[in-house]
């Protein structure tokens, strides 16, 4: 059987708490997929978690799955514990829902949360006094506890939710939380973010219906901004009207990194690791010597990012002499404290070239599973890695002939000897880091195996020479001095170096990669380090994506398939539209996949309708009715409220990048400007406009506040989309401070009285045949291949479709649709129509947009709030 | 159809003579039973289910664990899903999933028919008695397993019998 779990989905954590239960009864296969996938072929709504049983059949419900976990130990039903989980899913998830909500998604506290399961908690309390166990039923603990202790922890393992006057119900809880399945599950879901983590899942929620006894508006906007406390929107209201004042000083950067946004001092570079293998077989296949081939790629490397807007401090390469001193040096230090063992390893040599086959220099039939060109180091038919000797009939690549197996001496890095260095060190810097959660799993699980001595030599001419008698002619391998790189290329831009990398108390280090390289950050690097004993700054926040799939397989680029940095530029779609949707699909927590059509769809939903939109209307009322010059804005309680909910969200956009949730706090900025398309939807300036004396005065708050929010986003978008942040900062004119701080309050920067310059909208439509013929031209429809790489990514659900799935001419027939519908919609409003009319054409708009959902193969939406607009 | 009434009428079927008397609580009016061996038990599920090991049906609980897990999982979406969404838009969805889950099902664990096919029966009537005749045939794998369960010896009760017509009229909205 096979379960279904997500990180930050709350049903989550019993059933992963509740899943010991069933080990040695059953094979069980634990699998991570999103809150929003649905797994469940049979039901609308995206459900985690999910068990699918081996009957294929499907639990979806949490406390069915624990239960199930249970009747597998040998466990027996009983009345009291159905007593306890009927009260649970029907009294206890409708009052915690709405208690989470408010407070993760909302930002209330106290009582505010409280209030609304206060009785529920009571209620344990009373049933554990009044049996007088210390489990809910009985003296050892049951299904009923697990289920009820993971519905409650989100909220209660912040003690401030955990009332202290209900003593039983602490003891309780305590109890269960100690225990070592319960702290597990708590770690994987809340991923120590406490109810942080719930955020991402808990939007998606329709907000839960108010409490008995308040009054409920009907307009959803006064509902869903009602919810700030007093204080909240004063704070709001008197950071705003400092405006300008509040900024710090300016120090002299342009460029655009969140970091810089803050004034923190950074250090941002990359480069290209140039050294080992690879290299020599690439240049023998070009006819260049390596040297060569590393020049010709470390420009297009460089350009690539340029073109990117990627604005490294700079862009190295590890073939420098810098490189060969500090390797030597950390070499040496390594050497001197023993940290370095000698042994021989049996090699494959090739007589005729006269050297010894690195692994992919040397091809064979998979000892495995007998595919015939299975590579010295991995077979591409099983994935199993080999050792090159293992493989049968070996054949060198360069000249097919039969290599002979050889010893060969080489060094190794005695990393036994350093695992208690390093597993130190991690217990100092992981508490309160923001290491990704798969980049610490996998460092974890290299240390639950036993590091092993790691060879750390190779026989090569293309790499860092080793400095050592008897190795003359050997290099080190890549790993050991890629990772050194990051030292030497800050080498060679500054003679100060040793203040980054010999700074571990001042200086803060971030490291971005794809998950397949975290070994070598998170333990082979930190461990030379650590062994060398010269006080290097080590890793602080390792930050590790999954993998980007393409369309319906892999990237790929020996068969063609795929979009790869140096073809982005021909495809004629700005960078910033590349930034954006590629940031916007990050595969941050689990794999995601580039697809053309969404693409298109998200550039003109998100981009064209919401961002462009908002930014574009706010310019041009200021244009249009103001003659150029920002109105007068006199705020009214309405108006407070919307200041009060943009800082709430910017706050959010800080919390989450400075957790590097990078896609996490775009979407932020998104929420923004919807905020502001309603507001302005609601206020229409554009009728206030030819009112009267005050009707005039509304209308310029309200342009006054919305060209103020779109200062704000271009702001917050810098780090996503420089040019368009640079564009819309030059037509709105907004005063040099104001473009590069980012502070935690939203600040009035253009004030009554300031000019903008010319506003032109932001984004292009992207056009269907534009993106079907790039599909084509960069291999989408890889039908004969589908087959075998579902085989290979099977670890993702793979999601059931309903109906026929639509081709992108009838989804873009479809959006089309929407938007004139949606069109319709709002000239009905603006004409302050008919209600039944209004609803009447809403219903069909809702429909249009349920059929587009499902033409897409997305599970429609559950609206947030009661209304949309 | 309020829950004490939904319990006397699961009496009769289960063939339980004497009558139990329920009092109810709280704002979702959740029945409740006053046992004579212990403390009351609060609940329609939870009654339910007691009531079924009462009358010695314990099969009717299902037989293996995945059956058990499968009979209180649907057990739950009764008590959270049918009677907590009036809305028509709500029903729909459940109805249609409903119906994509029952595409190769007889009963709801499969093929033994359990107290949640009874309780689903009961929950589903008022919603099911409403469907216009295009939208029972929308809902096909519904019709043939609510008029299955209807038929079943000594469920329906008094409860009214919806007919569903054998032959379909909208070939064409399929």
């Amino acid at each position: 059987m096979r379960l279904f779990v997500s990180e930050g989905a709350p049903g989550s954590l019993p059933v992963l708490a509740a899943a010991g239960r069933a080990r040695g009864r059953a094979e069980l296969l634990i699998s991570t997929v999103g809150p929003e996938d649905c797994v469940v072929p049979f039901l609308t709504r995206p459900k985690v978690p999910v068990l699918q049983l081996d009957s294929g059949n499907y639990l979806f419900s949490t406390s069915a799955i624990c239960r199930y976990f249970f009747l597998l130990s040998g466990w027996e039903q009983d009345d009291l514990t159905n007593q306890w989980l009927e009260w649970e899913a029907t009294e206890l998830q409708p009052a915690l829902s709405a208690a989470l909500y408010y407070l993760v998604v909302q930002g209330k506290k106290g009582e505010d949360v409280l209030g609304s399961v206060r009785r529920a908690l009571t209620h344990i309390d009373h049933s554990l006094r009044r049996q007088n166990c210390s489990f809910l039923a009985g003296e050892t603990e049951s299904l009923a506890d697990i289920v009820l202790w993971g519905a409650l922890y989100p909220l209660l393992q912040d003690p401030a939710y955990l009332p202290e006057e209900l003593s039983a119900l602490h003891s309780w809880f305590q109890t269960l939380s100690t225990q070592e399945p319960c702290q597990r599950a708590a770690e994987t879901v809340l991923k120590q973010q406490g109810v942080l983590a719930l955020r991402p899942y808990l939007q998606k929620q329709p907000q839960p219906s108010p409490p008995e006894g308040r009054a409920v508006t009907n307009e959803p906007e006064e509902e869903e901004l009602a919810i700030l406390s007093e204080e909240e929107i004063a704070m709001a209201v008197t950071a705003w009207e400092k405006g300008l004042e509040s900024l710090p000083p300016l120090r002299p950067q342009q460029n655009p990194v969140y970091s810089r946004l803050r004034q923190w001092n950074t250090l941002y570079l990359c480069g290209t690791d140039e050294y080992g293998t690879a290299t020599e077989t690439k240049a023998m296949e070009e006819g260049l010597t390596p040297q060569e081939i590393c020049d010709k790629y470390h420009i297009i490397h460089a350009d690539i990012y340029r073109w990117f807007n990627i604005s490294f401090d700079v862009f190295g390469r590890t073939t420098t002499p810098q490189q060969t001193k500090i390797t030597q040096d950390i070499f040496q230090r390594l050497l001197a404290r023993g940290f370095v063992l000698q042994d021989t390893v049996e090699q494959l040599r090739c007589e005729r070239c006269a050297r010894f086959l690195a692994d992919r220099f040397v091809e064979g039939v998979c000892p495995f599973c007998g595919f015939e060109e299975a590579r010295g180091d991995q077979c591409d038919k099983c994935g199993k890695l080999i050792n090159a000797v293992e493989l049968k009939k070996p054949q060198c690549k360069v000249c097919r002939s039969c290599p002979v197996v050889k010893s060969s001496q080489h060094l190794f890095l005695d990393l036994p000897k350093l695992e208690k260095r390093l597993e130190e060190w991690l217990g100092r810097t992981l508490p309160g880091s923001d290491w990704t959660p798969n980049a610490w799993f996998i460092t974890r699980s290299w240390l639950r195996d036993g590091l092993k001595p790691r060879c750390i030599t190779r026989d090569l001419k293309w790499g860092t020479p080793v400095p050592l008698e008897g190795f003359e002619d050997k290099v080190f391998y890549v790993w050991f001095d890629a990772t050194i790189g990051y030292l030497s290329i800050t080498a060679n831009y500054t003679d100060q170096w040793e203040r980054w990398w010999k700074n571990p108390e001042q200086v803060d280090l971030y490291q971005f990669m794809a998950k397949d390289n975290v070994p070598f950050h998170g333990i082979v690097f930190p461990c030379s380090a650590l062994g060398a004993e010269d006080n290097y700054t080590l890793v602080s926040h390792l930050i590790a994506t999954e993998y980007l799939n393409y369309e319906d397989g892999k990237f790929s680029k020996s068969r063609g398939v795929g979009v790869f940095g140096d073809m982005a530029q021909d495809t004629g779609i700005p960078a910033d539209i590349w930034r954006f949707y590629l940031l916007y699909m990050r595969p941050e927590g689990q794999d995601s996949t580039f697809s053309w059509t969404d693409m298109l769809l998200k550039n003109n939903s998100e981009l064209l309708n919401n961002l462009g939109n908002f930014i574009n209307r706010a310019g041009m009322f200021v244009s249009k009715f103001f003659g150029g010059y920002v109105p007068e804005m006199v705020l009214t309680p309405d108006d407070q409220r919307l200041l009060a909910h943009v800082t709430l969200e910017l706050r959010h956009y800080h919390q989450l990048l400075e957790k590097v949730r990078i896609r996490d706090a775009l979407r932020s900025i998104l929420t923004i400007s919807r905020h502001g398309n309603q507001y302005i939807q609601v206020n229409e300036p554009w009728k206030q406009i030819k009112g009267s004396e005050a009707d005039r005065q509304r209308a310029g708050t309200v342009t006054g506040l919305a060209v103020n929010i779109a200062a704000l986003l271009s702001v917050m978008l810098q780090p996503y989309m420089p040019t368009v942040s640079a564009t819309i900062q030059a037509q709105l004119q907004l005063p040099p401070p104001a473009c590069s701080i980012l502070l935690t309050n939203f600040l009035c920067t253009l004030p009554a009285g300031h000019q903008i310059g010319t506003v032109s909208p932001l984004f292009q439509k992207l056009e269907n045949d534009q993106i079907e013929s790039l599909r084509q031209r960069f291999g989408g429809g890889q039908l004969e291949e589908t087959l075998d790489l579902k085989a290979k990514t099977s670890l993702k659900p793979t999601v059931a479709e309903t109906g026929t799935t639509a081709g992108p001419q009838q989804i873009q027939a479809l959006m089309d649709e929407v938007t004139k519908q949606g069109n319709i919609v709002r000239e009905l409003k603006a004409q302050k129509a008919d209600k039944n009319q209004v609803a009447a054409e809403v219903a069909k708009l809702l429909d249009l947009k349920k059929q587009l959902a499902v033409a897409e193969g997305k599970p429609p939406e559950a609206p947030k709030g009661k209304k949309k607009k | 159809m309020a829950a004490a009434a939904e319990l006397s009428l699961l009496e009769k079927s289960l063939g339980l003579s004497k009558g139990n008397k329920y009092s109810a609580q709280g704002e979702r009016q959740s029945p409740v039973l006053q046992t004579n061996n212990g403390p009351s038990l609060t609940g329609l599920t939870t009654i339910a289910a007691h009531l079924v090991k009462q009358a010695n049906k314990e099969y009717l609980l299902g037989s293996t664990a995945e059956e058990k897990a499968i009979v209180q999982q649907w057990l739950e979406y009764r008590v959270t899903q049918v009677d907590g969404h009036s809305s028509k838009n709500d029903i729909h969805t459940l109805l249609k999933d409903l119906n994509s889950y029952l595409e190769d099902k007889v009963y709801l664990t499969g093929y033994n028919f359990t107290l949640a096919d009874i309780l689903l029966y009961y929950g589903l009537h008022r919603f099911i008695v409403d469907l216009t005749v295009q939208e029972k045939e929308k809902y096909l794998n519904v019709s043939r397993w609510f008029c299955h369960i209807q038929h079943y010896p000594g469920i329906r009760q008094h409860l009214s019998s919806v007919v569903f017509i054998k032959n379909r009229l909208y070939t064409n909205s399929h």
